[in-house]
């Protein structure tokens, strides 16, 4: 007698397993780290879509449109989540994406929103991260930190770090044509410029530097889970650049709809309640719960500075070069 | 191997549309990088010259395990070791602190002189453990005829060290002209900005910042050119030392008794300890702290790394074996041609070599899948070179000195393989074993670019650490992996010494 149901039990689980549809999100890498959001993420959609999600990690968010462009319509990717709005006029440009046909609820971003291929999932400002036990009076612009003798700073290269490119950007949308004089001034500035973020970080918190490229949200970090309230992001009277990060729907993914219930699921609670102490930015959206608590003692730039897509990518390489004269010298 | 090298390199250089021009910039970074490579090379074998000797000519309680530690800073991830001597030499170092008090400092090491203090750390090590072989090559018996003729310590500088050094200097300068060739994170780094662009790094952008793989593949080639010139003039410069053989009978010194070469001996074996020791001994007193509570993924991770390095190492003996004995029985140019070639894995860009293997592989396979053997076979191609420089040398001695008694005795095959040769290459197939599997244990290697999340190694895991912010869990981590690295490294070398007072 229990032969039979055996039998069943088994036909049933196999047919199970094989009706069960695989979303493939393709990702930076600290996104599934252990300590990244990705496992919280992968537990709670997997609880509601009856399909299995597997995240797939490529480097960080440059790295991770490049291997999209390697894959072209081939890839397996259903979902690509992590570029930023440095990356998606290129993104958009590679015809590899679907407008995301979503609906999004109100969204706590300090810019509009009206694009039709991407939403944003996080957000934060760039920043100069600090220790105030070690730098009681921070300078308070570009210019006061041009003038700061003494001071150093690490930054991270344009070429391979998302930060880096941000302070790019940064500079350009705040100085505009003057962006090679900054340069020029900030240079004796400049300890170092490091191939990526945890290089240049690890550097700042070993004393090598006073300031170090990051986010207003770092020392958020220090203190919910160190404790430790001695990390400040220096406040710029310019205002501050702003990193909106993004995900959106491959074209020629098999999986359409489950793509788009994800990214609907990216914008709910379940989603958004991860993102600031595993991601340490702010979300997309508020969750009902609020932000965590030490979230609100960080500061907030009252300007935010964001170059649309395509003008971000059109200035870019002359960005570059200009960086590079002002620093080669 | 060519086939890893080359042929990624021509993958991705198909997947490119149109071709590329270089510019100025590029042309900066080219300069720049042989500078930097040139420099780094010279003094780092410069300095090992006299490190090896006094190591070659002296015996003392726990001399075994200092040639094993200053083998360190070789096998560490990049980030740990820069930030490791930054804790010694940087501008809230060590050293700085100490002249702090005296109104002086902090040090300025950034620009040229970093990358080089730099480069000169990661290698002084491997350029020393060469030339020690070298020395330990010399027949004993050889020194037992010197000291009957009386030589004094210049005569047999003169008569036995300096061919040796002929046959060896250029090799081991080459290796690590190759290794400055592509080192990247080091060279932006401590040479403090842009200015310090190597050609690696051009490539970098080429590919992730224009997505132009026309100009990747063309940097690589370029890389590619340069480095094989660079092997071309090393192998016409060497001159094969040419002792013959002996029995193996302990080695004893004669020729360097006298108290002034005792202590110019001592000076350059302290010197050469604290310069490499002391950075490390900065990351194992950061790392004591977050060793005790790792999480259990970084323990797996360990795991996993471990099997990647034992398959590398095993991987890399398989490959070096056959290559070392061809080129042996070729000889002449046509047997440095293959040594060359051998050495060539060191130049590709790992970026390029990666991207490549995911070109061919895509269409048939999931590269993701294949993530750990292929950062295995990855490893092993970059281990080869160091294997080869190893083993070639000994397999030749072996030969040219027993050679010819083995083939009237008619051993060929297997049979000369186990009697004749193994027993002469225990030690340089120890060192080899022990080198690919610690260089392996501690590359980041090509997992980084295809990994899914139950897939990381330990390298990999510990700049995850990093990326959360956790520096103190991520320094324990690093001692994790230098512990593991070093103990593999100790037991292989071990291995290849037992028996033999050395």
């Amino acid at each position: 007698m229990r032969l039979p149901i055996i039998a069943a039990g088994i036909l049933c689980a196999t047919t199970a397993v094989a009706e069960t549809p695989v979303l493939t999100v393709y990702t930076y890498d600290s996104f599934v780290s252990d300590w990244g959001p990705g496992p919280k993420i992968e537990a709670a959609f997997e609880a509601v879509c009856g399909c299995d999600l597997r995240l797939v990690a490529a480097g960080d968010g440059a790295a991770l449109l490049a291997r999209l462009r390697l894959e072209g319509a081939r890839t397996e990717a259903d979902v690509v989540l992590g570029l930023d709005t440095n990356l998606t006029a290129a993104a958009a440009e590679t015809g590899l994406f679907a407008p995301h046909g979503i609906e999004p609820p109100a969204l706590d971003l300090p810019v509009a929103w009206d694009d039709t291929t991407f939403l944003p999932y996080d957000w934060g400002h760039f920043a100069f991260v600090y220790d105030k036990t070690r730098l009681p009076e921070p300078p308070d612009s570009f210019e006061a930190l041009i003038a700061a003798e003494g001071l150093k700073i690490v930054i991270q290269d344009p070429r391979s770090s998302t930060p880096g490119l941000g302070l790019l950007m940064w500079v350009k949308a705040a100085h505009g044509d003057r962006a090679p004089e900054i340069w020029a001034g900030l240079a004796p500035r400049i300890l170092t410029v490091t191939k990526g973020w945890s290089e240049a970080y690890g550097m700042f918190l070993q004393g090598e530097a006073d300031m170090v490229l990051s986010y207003t949200t770092s020392p958020a970090y220090h203190l919910i889970a160190e404790g430790d309230d001695s990390k400040a992001a220096a406040g710029f009277a310019e205002g501050h650049y702003l990193q909106v990060e993004v995900a959106g729907r491959v074209a020629s993914s098999d999986q359409p709809e489950l793509a788009q219930d994800f990214l609907r699921f990216m914008l709910s609670d379940a989603f958004q309640s991860v993102i600031p102490t595993t991601n340490w930015m702010y979300p997309a959206v508020t969750p009902e719960a609020g932000l965590p608590e030490g979230f609100q003692t960080l500061f907030r730039p009252e300007t935010s500075l964001l170059l649309p897509a395509d003008r971000a990518a059109a200035v870019r390489d002359a960005a570059l070069a200009e960086w590079r004269d002002a620093l080669s010298r | 191997m060519l086939g890893l090298s080359l042929g990624t390199l021509a993958a991705v250089a198909w997947r490119a549309e149109g071709a590329s021009t270089l510019g100025p910039a590029d042309w900066a970074a080219v300069r720049f990088t042989l500078t930097q490579a040139l420099l780094s090379a010279a003094l780092s074998v410069t300095l090992a010259v006299p490190v090896a000797r006094a190591l070659a000519r002296r015996r003392f309680p726990g001399r075994g395990l200092l040639i094993t530690l200053l083998g360190a800073p070789f096998l560490l991830p990049v980030i740990v070791a820069v930030l490791g001597l930054l804790a010694v030499f940087g501008r809230s170092g060590l050293i700085s602190q100490a002249l702090a008090p005296l109104g002086l400092g902090p040090i300025d090491i950034y620009g040229l002189r970093g990358v080089v203090l730099a480069h000169v750390f990661f290698n002084l090590p491997l350029a020393t453990r060469l030339i020690l072989q070298g020395w330990l090559a010399i027949p004993a018996e050889r020194f037992r005829l010197a000291a009957s003729l009386g030589f004094t310590a210049h005569d047999v500088a003169r008569r036995l060290e300096w061919p040796m050094l002929r046959s060896v200097l250029p090799g081991a300068f080459l290796v690590i002209f190759l290794i400055c060739m592509t080192s990247f994170a080091v060279a932006l780094t401590l040479g403090g900005g842009p200015r310090a662009t190597t050609v690696e790094l051009a490539i970098y952008q080429a590919f992730r910042f224009e997505f132009d793989l026309g100009r990747a593949a063309l940097l690589a080639l370029i890389q590619f050119a340069l480095c094989a010139g660079a092997a071309a003039l090393a192998f016409a410069v060497a001159v094969p030392g040419g002792f013959g053989a002996g029995l193996d009978r302990p080695l004893a010194r004669w020729d360097a008794g006298g108290v002034w070469l005792r202590v110019l001996d001592g000076m350059w074996i302290a010197l050469a300890a604290l310069f490499l020791l002391v950075p490390l001994a900065m990351i194992v007193a950061r790392g004591l702290a977050g060793v005790t509570d790792l999480p259990p993924s970084v323990w797996q991770a360990a795991g996993r790394s471990l099997a990647v390095a034992l398959g590398s190492a095993a991987l890399t003996l398989a490959l070096a074996l056959p290559i070392a004995l061809a080129a042996v029985r070729l000889g002449g140019p046509r047997g440095a041609a293959l040594q060359a070639a051998g050495l060539m894995a060191i130049a590709a860009s790992p970026l390029v070599m990666g991207t490549g293997l995911f070109i061919l592989l895509f269409p048939l396979a999931d590269p993701v899948a294949l993530a750990l053997p292929l950062t295995a076979l990855v490893n092993a191609a970059m281990s080869l070179p160091f294997a080869l420089r190893a083993l070639t040398p000994a397999m030749a001695e072996a030969e040219a000195g027993f050679g010819r008694l083995a083939d009237s005795l008619g051993l060929r095959g297997a049979v000369r393989l186990r009697l004749v040769l193994l027993p002469r290459l225990r030690r340089p197939i120890g060192f080899t074993l022990g080198l690919s599997a610690a260089l392996s244990m501690g590359d980041l290697g090509v997992i980084a670019l295809f990994a899914d999340p139950g897939q990381a190694t330990l390298p990999l895991q510990l700049y995850r650490l990093m990326a959360a912010y956790r520096m103190e869990a991520a320094a324990g981590a690093a001692l994790l992996l230098l512990a593991l690295s070093l103990g593999l490294f100790w037991i292989f070398d071990r291995g290849g010494r037992v028996n033999a007072q050395a």
